[in-house]
């Protein structure tokens, strides 16, 4: 492949993956299980959730809690196929650089030998599939709060368990203009390629991105200093303000209540 | 109890503004801006419209020179004090040129609302200002999009619509017409003629010489000077090709017909009917 659609193919993908991954208005809107919850409930049933996966170190119990997982996602409309798909996205980046090799350098039982010499262990192999599990379990349900849960009310939940107003609104801006700018990566380099005739050398794309890069940053500068003005303008006075929108119902505090057993029962198994 | 003078809504004098190292933006600016007034702000690209109406909105301040703000001077210590801060970003909305920088929420609702809840009125009088807002500019449809999923257009109305549910008096507006199709312009110059109205007060830069014509009521032209040229009414400054040359409004085109070279301005005086 040649280095330039290299380049082009990684800009546009990032940003298409970002877009899908994070914004999944069809799927919130779903009339599905968890989309008729109310956010907070969810935040924190996740928050419990990922508790208990870091305390379970039963890998059926985390092979089970995945099954529930993907149970809970089939009765929130989210085709099995793109939960999937969007789990698997994520796990390699987050388990691949510590789970492969605690394979080899767990000490223990010999599970893999070539010759004499013992390759990978059983204790080795534990440990990494507690790791993928935990991780995988934990990111699952990370990506159902996400993808049955607008933003907006993501948001308003935050700010309903205190989060800090700052924070809130740092992390509603990110989400906002993280596509402006990654959209403008993508025009800087269309723009590129739209005055370019043959081919450029690795070297040369590698110095054009570390360039890109430190374009995108001066823009996000600027943009951040005009976002303040422009929000000076209607009255900011550094204190986040919101319309809390979010009601808790009967069905609220039924989930709750399932949580609550369903995480009793896992870690009551956990310490059998 | 801040009590502000609704007779003499801006008071410039000897205004200046310096951009860092000394760039200059504004020299020696001095103008009143009275209840009502419509008035466009002119000059070619750099003279300095967008760094005026930013002073003329408190977010910046001047490096020379006097600002009043409804008979207050606008410093960045008066907006500091509570009560004026919050009575000045109730009576001035300013329209940013490029509605990226103000849609910073996450849902066109949340953009529409953000000015009102700063202003500490009750929750229902929020919604009720947010629905208004979106209803004026006929944007309902769009109320759960977040911004990125808007077009050109329709970033530049939810825009609008954000400062217009402050309730201002005095509607600032950076090249309000600016990337609009022809029909979403004359559409949002209907609206702002309109708006108007009743006794509103209206300061817009702008590049697009009809838009003067149909809005405004008076003319204020920045040179490349970065000083004030002209301040009258808009007939005095439309019908002189030669001042409009003199201040980049308008570009003298050149085409050869055989050996003979001929020069004309390009502005247009037919209209349509």
């Amino acid at each position: 492949m040649k280095s330039d659609d290299f380049l082009s193919k990684n800009i546009s993908n990032i940003t298409h993956a970002l877009e899908s991954v994070i914004s999944a208005e069809d799927l919130c809107r779903a009339p599905g299980l968890l989309q008729g919850l109310d956010a907070r409930v969810k935040v924190a049933t996740v928050v419990l959730f990922i508790v208990v996966v870091g305390l379970v170190r039963s890998l059926p119990l985390l092979g089970a809690l995945f099954v529930l997982i993907l149970a809970f996602g089939l009765l929130s409309k989210i085709p099995p196929g793109l939960f999937l798909k969007r789990i698997l996205i994520f796990i390699p980046i987050f388990t691949a650089v510590i789970a492969i090799p605690a394979l080899f350098v767990t000490p223990g039982e010999p599970l893999v030998t070539a010759g004499s010499k013992v390759i990978i262990t059983e204790q080795g192999a534990r440990t990494a599939g507690l790791l993928v599990l935990r991780v995988t379990d934990s990111l699952s349900f990370g990506i159902l709060l996400i993808l049955t849960t607008r933003w907006t009310n993501i948001l308003a939940a935050l700010r309903w368990f205190r989060v800090p107003s700052l924070f809130v609104a740092v992390l509603g801006m990110t989400y906002r203009y993280i596509f402006l700018l990654l959209h403008t990566a993508n025009s800087m380099f269309l723009a590129r390629r739209s005055r370019t005739l043959g081919t450029f050398s690795g070297r040369e794309n590698r110095r054009w991105l570390g360039q890109a890069l430190g374009t995108t940053m001066a823009k996000s500068q600027q943009l951040s200093e005009e976002v303040y003005l422009a929000m000076l303008s209607r009255g900011y006075r550094d204190e986040g303000l919101a319309l809390n929108s979010l009601t808790l119902r009967r069905r609220d505090f039924l989930w709750v209540a399932f949580a609550l057993a369903i995480a009793s029962v896992l870690l009551w198994s956990n310490w059998l | 109890m801040t009590t502000l003078d609704t007779g003499r809504i801006f008071e410039a004098t000897n205004l200046d503004y310096d951009y860092p190292g000394n760039i200059a933006a504004l020299r020696q600016v001095s103008l009143i801006i009275g209840p009502g007034e419509l008035v466009a702000l002119l000059g070619a690209n750099g003279s300095g419209k967008s760094t005026l109406l930013k002073l003329l909105d408190g977010l910046i301040f001047p490096s020379g020179g006097q600002l009043l703000a409804f008979g207050k001077p606008l410093s960045e210590k008066a907006l500091r004090e509570g009560h004026f801060v919050l009575e000045f970003r109730r009576r001035v909305g300013l329209v940013f040129q490029d509605p990226d920088v103000q849609l910073f929420s996450s849902t066109v609702w949340d953009e529409v609302i953000f000015g009102p809840l700063q202003l500490g009125i009750s929750k229902d009088e929020v919604v009720s200002r947010g629905s208004e807002a979106l209803k004026l500019l006929n944007i309902t449809h769009l109320r759960e999009r977040p911004p990125y999923r808007l077009s050109g257009g329709e970033k530049k109305k939810v825009a609008l619509a954000s400062v217009l549910s402050l309730h201002p008096q005095v509607l600032l507006l950076d090249e309000p017409t600016t990337g609009l199709d022809p029909w979403s312009q004359g559409n949002l110059i209907d609206f702002l003629i309109g708006w108007a109205d009743g006794g509103k007060s209206l300061v817009f830069s702008t590049q697009d010489l009809d838009t003067v014509e149909e809005l405004a009521t008076r003319v204020i032209v920045l040179g490349a000077d970065h000083g004030l040229v002209a301040d009258g009414k808009p007939e005095e400054f439309l019908s002189d090709p030669d001042f409009l040359l003199r201040t980049n409004l308008v570009h003298e085109h050149s085409h050869r017909h055989k050996e003979l070279v001929h020069r004309h301005q390009h502005i247009h005086d037919h209209r349509h009917q």
